[in-house]
């Protein structure tokens, strides 16, 4: 079966690159944390547990191979977070990257916002490929000359040099989350963005580092009465007013900032009642939404909470208007699941550019590729194993009961340990990034 | 379809891994997360909502068969010896309907007589169930079962009276006695008054429960009172029965977790929201009302109707 794709049912899905380490052995600190394409593409961030920021570069098509679209070499790799220690409260802040948000370009330079769980810093990456020589008061290695022995004067001249890109951080937003920040969503007036942490969201001005704005606030007077908690927050893609967050329970609140400048009443309720055949133990954690991205429409949304993928009309809040299973057949082991903390982890998902094919992760390194359109779904497999180049991957079944066909595999034999919690999609061609626990797989349609 | 027995196992197994990952969430990385143990609370209390529904019932299955055991307990205080065959057959029927260990274990935590605890109170009632020509069986029971469970059956004699025989009232009462095998606390709501009373000692875990033998009217979740007032109450020494009571071989310290709840500013006993306004009546110090929490949230009360 032909996999899922960008707007027909006869995509191939090949194997293009994988970065990272070979080793089984995973470092922690290299587990990669969020993955995420810039505005055209060109640009793909991964952000690690370690704090760090890797940046490829996609190379310009070759002209020997034509049908080969660029590959994503690294362009720049620093370090954006460190560990850093609250003696207040005697707690310890993690450096892992919990998202990266990249701002839409405006000039040569590249601006991303990064973020763990406590402070966002926007970085400036930029591009040095010449140099200034023939300076007047420096000798070219950079010592300051006598100015008594300048005899003459010269203008400086840009002269080439190898290529050096920088990246320096330009802001940094701190002391303004109390709470684990979980989302960082850049408004599409260019200026403004949101952070969300489990019980607030604050809305700052892109210049502006010493303070922000609380427009949402769900933390309780007694907090013996908390809950819920959010869970994902997104700014509308078109309308710079409107902006969403999950829940926990999973609800999807929309807010219109213009209705009051404390967006604590929602102006929209999207909820799904829940099926009280499917009532168990774990019924308010499955239904914890992890995820909530706009589509580039601006016209739907989806969100990701354990076992399923749901497509939200804006203009219906009663139900979704389509609903995915993603890994059904986990339903009967999540006390496993919860026993071993699988249950708790956040799977993202993402849109492809014309929002006809949604994508998410799941166990074992696969992840599920849906067609809204020809309603088909595929199970595809990132592994070194099917990692020869331009090679089509094979799609997956895992086999829920009854007799194991070949190619098959068991419920149980899923290794919970290889999971793709983040994946990306090129916001124009048919280029994802699925991130393994500590590699980075980039497929590409079969051109 | 799922077992209720195995529901009721499953849930006691929940408890003991939330309460676990919630210890264990303290010393992780970064500080403890919210978003985690909030839904971690949720399985807790769902699970001990299952294992409660399934203790209450097993009281009202046991109540079928309180009078056979009230005669029991009469002809037993007549000729104990006698009444070893004859309440054997009756404890069958009384208590293997249905389950294993567990039945046979919840009669043994009713026992009176020689193994349980002494009582000051002078209006307890004999729980009824399994009385005590079944106490030289007792303790091979007993060790038959999870001791977090049912280690109470061991331990002092339990002075029996009952309300309709016992010499000292002569009034018809309206009584509901209540044995709660955490505490060993017999609460006896008479007339819509509650008597409560410590037991003197457990086996292994209390050092001694102290009584308290204030009336109070409490609003129960499960029993009739209401709340009048709010009593000059000395709890009972639970601390180190809860740290027995866990089913796990971990000893997680009742301190610490009530610390645990100190540190979310709650036992997030808004997810228990009947239980709640019974808390916060009782809560006379911060450190009751933790234990409170944490008796609603983390322990279970195994409040046994005993008429």
């Amino acid at each position: 079966m032909a996999g899922a794709g960008g707007g027909g049912n006869d995509v191939q899905w090949c194997f293009s690159q994988v970065k990272g380490a070979i080793d089984d052995d995973v470092a922690e600190a290299d587990i990669i944390s969020t993955v995420e394409f810039n505005h055209s593409g060109e640009l793909l961030a991964t952000g690690d547990k370690g704090g760090r920021v890797v940046i490829f570069q996609q190379e310009l098509e070759s002209k020997n191979q034509p049908q080969c679209r660029g590959e994503y070499n690294v362009y720049s790799t620093f370090q954006s977070h460190e560990p850093e220690f609250d003696y207040l409260k005697s707690l310890e802040i993690e450096e892992k990257i919990n998202k990266i948000r990249w701002l839409p370009q405006k000039n040569a330079a590249q601006f991303l916002l990064s973020t763990n769980d406590k402070t966002i810093k926007l970085w400036k990456i930029s591009e040095r490929d010449k140099r200034p020589e023939g300076y007047n008061l420096k000798e070219e290695d950079g010592r300051y000359r006598d100015p008594t022995t300048v005899t003459t004067l010269r203008v400086p001249v840009f002269h080439p040099m190898d290529l050096m890109v920088e990246a320096s951080p330009r802001r940094v937003f701190a002391n303004a989350h109390t709470y684990h920040i979980n989302s960082i969503s850049v408004n599409s007036d260019c200026e403004t963005y949101l952070s969300a942490d489990d019980l607030r969201i604050n809305l700052w001005n892109l210049e502006i580092t010493d303070h922000s704005f609380n427009i949402v606030d769900i933390k309780p007077a007694n907090m013996e009465e908390l809950t819920e908690v959010i869970t994902a927050a997104e700014f509308h893609p078109n309308q710079c007013n409107t902006f969403v967050y999950s829940s926990s329970k999973g609800t999807i609140r929309l807010c219109d900032m213009r209705v009051s400048a404390l967006c604590d009443q929602h102006s929209k309720l999207f909820e799904e009642p829940e099926d009280p055949s499917n009532r168990s133990f774990f019924s308010e954690i499955i239904s914890s939404i992890s995820d909530v991205k706009f589509s580039h429409s601006g016209r739907y949304m989806m969100t990701r909470d354990y076992l399923t993928v749901k497509i939200w009309d804006l203009n219906m809040e009663s139900r979704p208007v389509e609903t995915y299973q993603v890994h059904e057949y986990l339903r009967s082991k999540l006390c496993s699941l919860y026993e071993n903390d699988c249950i708790f982890d956040k799977f993202e998902c993402c849109w492809n550019g014309n929002d006809s094919v949604v994508m998410t992760g799941s166990y074992n390194n696969f992840f599920r590729m849906f067609d809204r359109g020809y309603r088909q779904d595929v199970t595809l497999e990132a592994s070194r194993e099917s990692s020869k180049p331009r090679s089509v991957l094979k799609p997956r079944k895992v086999c829920t009961g009854g007799k194991r066909k070949k190619d098959e595999i068991s419920v149980d034999s899923l290794d919970f340990n290889k999971k793709i919690l983040h994946t990306a999609w090129h916001p124009q061609d048919n280029i994802i990034a699925v991130a393994t626990t500590n590699n980075l797989y980039i497929f590409q349609d079969k051109l | 379809m799922i077992n209720t027995m195995e529901c009721a196992v499953d849930a006691q197994s929940l408890i003991s891994i939330s309460l676990r990952k919630i210890h264990n969430s303290r010393t992780q990385r970064g500080g403890i997360k919210l978003h985690k143990n909030l839904l971690v609370s949720y399985v807790l209390r769902n699970a001990r909502q299952v294992y409660m529904n399934e203790k209450y019932a097993e009281i009202y299955r046991m109540q079928q068969y309180e009078e056979v055991m009230t005669v029991c307990n009469e002809i037993q205080e007549l000729n104990p010896l006698d009444l070893a065959e004859d309440c054997e057959e009756q404890r069958g029927d009384c208590c293997g309907n249905g389950g294993v260990s567990e039945p046979a274990s919840l009669c043994c935590a009713l026992l009176p007589v020689s193994q349980l605890v002494a009582v000051q109170s002078a209006h307890m009632q004999t729980p009824s169930a399994c009385s005590a020509p079944l106490s030289l069986q007792s303790d091979e029971v007993c060790k038959e079962t999870e001791p977090s469970f049912y280690q109470s059956c061991c331990a002092e004699a339990y002075p029996v009276s009952n309300c309709e025989f016992s010499p000292v009232n002569n009034l018809h009462c309206n009584k509901t006695t209540v044995l709660d095998l955490d505490t060993h606390v017999v609460t006896t709501v008479e007339n819509g008054y509650l008597h409560q009373d410590c037991c003197a000692s457990l086996q292994q875990c209390c050092q001694g429960a102290q009584y308290s033998g204030k009336k109070r009217k409490v609003d129960f979740e499960y029993y009739i009172s209401d709340i009048e007032e709010v009593p000059d109450f000395t709890p009972c020494k639970r601390a180190k029965f809860e740290d027995c009571s866990y089913a796990n071989s971990e000893h997680l310290d009742t301190s610490n977790i009530s610390n645990l709840i100190s540190i979310f500013g709650s036992g997030f006993s808004g997810l228990v929201s009947r239980q709640a306004d019974f808390e916060q009546a009782l809560a006379l110090n911060g450190q009751f009302c933790s234990k409170q929490a944490l008796a609603s949230l983390g322990a279970w009360t195994r409040a046994i109707v005993a008429f």
